[in-house]
């Protein structure tokens, strides 16, 4: 791997984060976020606020900490023995790290889609059902029915498989298979949605109309989506957060990143220079 | 070359086998003409049972061969006609009067039994022109069997004893089934220990475990040790803390059970580990994203999935387990036992060393029994074997036609 940090366009210092990083009344906020990999730090004083319904794009060079970050956000990174997360996490201005937030139910509430798509190898009506029955949100089959045809509806997949509910998932093309993970994250109904490249793994066909499907879920969730994209982060996004080695460089609304940013580096990635 | 050698010396082997254990498949019987005399008896139709049950059934045998060769004299000569059925001849009487007394006072003809040396005789194994002091059968016993050949007294039927009864002491009485119930048995106490044991270790080691901690690293040396310990080892485990501490009642199922579960886990252990490993960890990460807990996630995610490999490997361990002597000459499962046991705290024996009691028993009749016996060990292990292939083709047809997912890729 190329080491960017010895190439002159990176060369320049951070000195904290530029732009409009923080909102009133935030969904999400975190403030002093540090993350360590065993004694390797991949997060520096992360502070960053999420609005309401509102869709952040995050952007930056491989290994600039934007993953790890959005795994932040639903403690997904507790499952890895040597992470450790320090900082102020909230959801609703409730602390998400505190001792009696179970991570379950926090995850309930923060839902993830992943950048491959990873249906269950079961039926795409048990992958749908599968987290509202886990949450106990449907008490008969006629709710779980409702469930899993809303949040199919919602994903836009519904006429696509309506009549093939029980073959299984597995057997979609990609891009159905990540609108049925999206679906699967709905059926929970979460507040917030986390998109780690959701579309990276698709054909520009697909990536399209799951974006299309991002501007409609804006309405009712809030959604931080992690992309190399940066014309996706450009169509999608309300704002864009800006990483570089695990800084937070720069956040603004999009349209202003994308014209007119204020810092040097972000300047320097999205006009091409490096990443 | 050597795939060659080898297949020539298993087909060496496997024709051996058979062309011994093959005629133990058979056995002579004897018809005999019974003077059911309630004189010589000494009981009656309306006798007790006790009465009827403890009535002498040799000696109307022992008569009805005398009738048939009247000119026998001599106590060694008479000793030896006694000597052409089975003792297992009186018994059969018995049970016949008993079951139904009416007979008494009738002359009845029925099979018996033959003796072991008449058995073998009839098989071809006595040379009947070696010199008279070389031969298992005297010339005079040859004129007898001769004349029951002649009135067609003398038959060979497929051999039920060796499937109905326990071991015995006379060739022609003894059977495998006592030993195939306890091989069973033992194998039911095996799986029963070893299987949730094994999966839950290897659950816990590849899910649960802390990385690079000192303590799980020692247990996964040992669990791999241990499947390279010689087996006997294990036996004398068994023998001092089985016996000698928990006072486990030594020679029975339960103790096998316990001794061969050791023996079996590091294999269960390592083939669910490996087939755990193999999960996609990306169904895992999708679980645990939508709140499912980390033990939810084994049980509704991973280990279905996983659920061929341990099966395999369950099988493998447990067709080891089948086979294995040594760890249970320790334990005292290489005793005589005549009884059928009837449960696991009964004591009992198990195929293997039933075969090397009978291997190493002077009689002739127990060679061809001991090839016999190994036929049938190795009929269970290919069964065993089979069903551990229909099991993994079922598994992987029903992946792959239900959820259009390939197994096959991360098991094999």
């Amino acid at each position: 791997m190329i080491d960017i940090s010895k190439r002159s366009e990176f060369d320049i210092e951070i000195k904290g984060t530029v732009g409009k990083p923080f909102v009133n009344n935030p969904k999400m906020s975190s403030r002093n976020c540090d993350v360590f990999y065993g004694d390797k730090q991949a997060i520096f004083d992360v502070n960053l606020d999420i609005a309401n319904n509102e869709i952040i794009a995050m952007i930056g060079p491989s290994g600039c900490g934007k993953s790890t970050y959005l795994r932040v956000l639903n403690r997904m990174n507790d499952t890895i023995p040597i992470c450790k997360v320090t900082g102020e996490h909230t959801l609703d201005g409730e602390d998400i790290y505190a001792k009696k937030q179970d991570p379950v139910l926090l995850r309930a509430r923060v839902g993830m889609v992943f950048q491959k798509p990873n249906p269950f190898p079961k039926s795409i009506y048990d992958n749908v059902a599968y987290g509202a029955r886990l949450h106990g949100l449907a008490s008969n089959r006629a709710e779980l029915d409702e469930v899993v045809e809303s949040s199919l509806i919602k994903a836009g997949l519904f006429k696509e498989v309506k009549d093939d509910l029980n073959k299984p998932g597995t057997g979609l093309s990609g891009g159905q298979q990540q609108r049925l993970c999206i679906a699967r994250a709905i059926a929970v109904d979460p507040e917030v949605i986390l998109m780690d490249e959701p579309t990276s793994a698709l054909d520009p066909i697909a990536t399209a109309l799951i974006e299309e499907l991002m501007d409609e879920l804006k309405e009712n969730y809030t959604i931080a989506i992690v992309t190399h994209s940066m014309q996706q982060a450009a169509r999608v996004s309300q704002r864009t957060a800006y990483f570089h080695l695990g800084k937070l460089v720069e956040v603004n609304e999009t349209d202003k990143v994308f014209t007119n940013p204020e810092h040097q580096l972000t300047e320097n990635y999205i006009t091409g220079r490096f990443g | 070359m050597s795939l060659f050698i080898s297949f020539a010396f298993l087909a060496v082997l496997l024709i051996t086998i058979f062309s011994k254990g093959l005629p133990a498949f058979q056995q002579t019987y004897v018809k005999l003409d019974i003077e059911l005399d309630e004189a010589t008896l000494g009981i009656n139709k309306d006798s007790g049972e006790d009465a009827l049950f403890s009535a002498n059934y040799g000696k109307v045998v022992k008569n009805s061969l005398r009738e048939m060769f009247p000119d026998v004299k001599g106590r060694k000569q008479k000793r030896a006609l006694k000597n052409l059925v089975s003792k297992s001849a009186a018994y059969d009487v018995r049970d016949l009067v008993l079951e139904k007394p009416t007979l008494l006072g009738t002359k009845q003809s029925y099979w018996f039994l033959a003796k072991d040396d008449v058995d073998v005789f009839m098989k071809g194994n006595i040379d009947r022109s070696l010199p008279e002091s070389d031969r298992r059968i005297k010339d005079y016993q040859l004129i007898w069997i001769d004349k029951l050949l002649d009135e067609g007294r003398l038959e060979k039927r497929f051999n039920t004893v060796l499937f109905t009864a326990g071991d015995s002491r006379e060739p022609e009485q003894a059977g495998m089934k006592g030993a195939i119930v306890g091989s069973l048995l033992t194998m039911l106490v095996t799986l029963l220990f070893s299987f949730p044991i094994g999966v839950a270790a290897a659950a816990y080691l590849e899910e649960f475990a802390p990385q690079n901690n000192r303590w799980v690293d020692l247990i996964e040396i040992n669990i791999n040790n241990l499947a390279a310990v010689p087996s006997i080892v294990f036996g004398l485990l068994g023998l001092a803390v089985y016996i000698n501490f928990f006072g486990v009642p030594r020679s029975t199922p339960l103790l096998g059970g316990l001794v061969l579960t050791l023996m079996t886990l590091p294999t269960i252990i390592i083939a669910s580990r490996a087939a755990i490993k193999s999960v996609p960890p990306s169904l895992k990460e999708a679980a645990i994203g939508l709140g499912a807990s980390r033990v939810q996630t084994l049980f509704q995610h991973t280990l279905p999935l996983a659920m061929p490999g341990i099966l395999t490997g369950t099988i493998i361990g447990m067709a080891q387990a089948l086979g294995e002597t040594a760890p249970l000459l320790m334990i005292g499962m290489v005793a005589f036992v005549s009884d059928i046991p009837s449960g696991i705290f009964d004591p009992s024996t198990v195929m293997p060393v039933q075969i090397y009691l009978w291997s190493d028993s002077p009689e002739r009749a127990f060679t061809e029994r001991t090839s016999a016996a190994i036929m049938i060990l190795l009929g269970f292990l290919v069964l065993m074997n089979v069903i551990a292939i229909i099991l993994r083709k079922k598994f992987e047809k029903q992946w792959s036609e239900k959820y259009g997912m390939k197994l096959l890729n991360f098991h094999s």
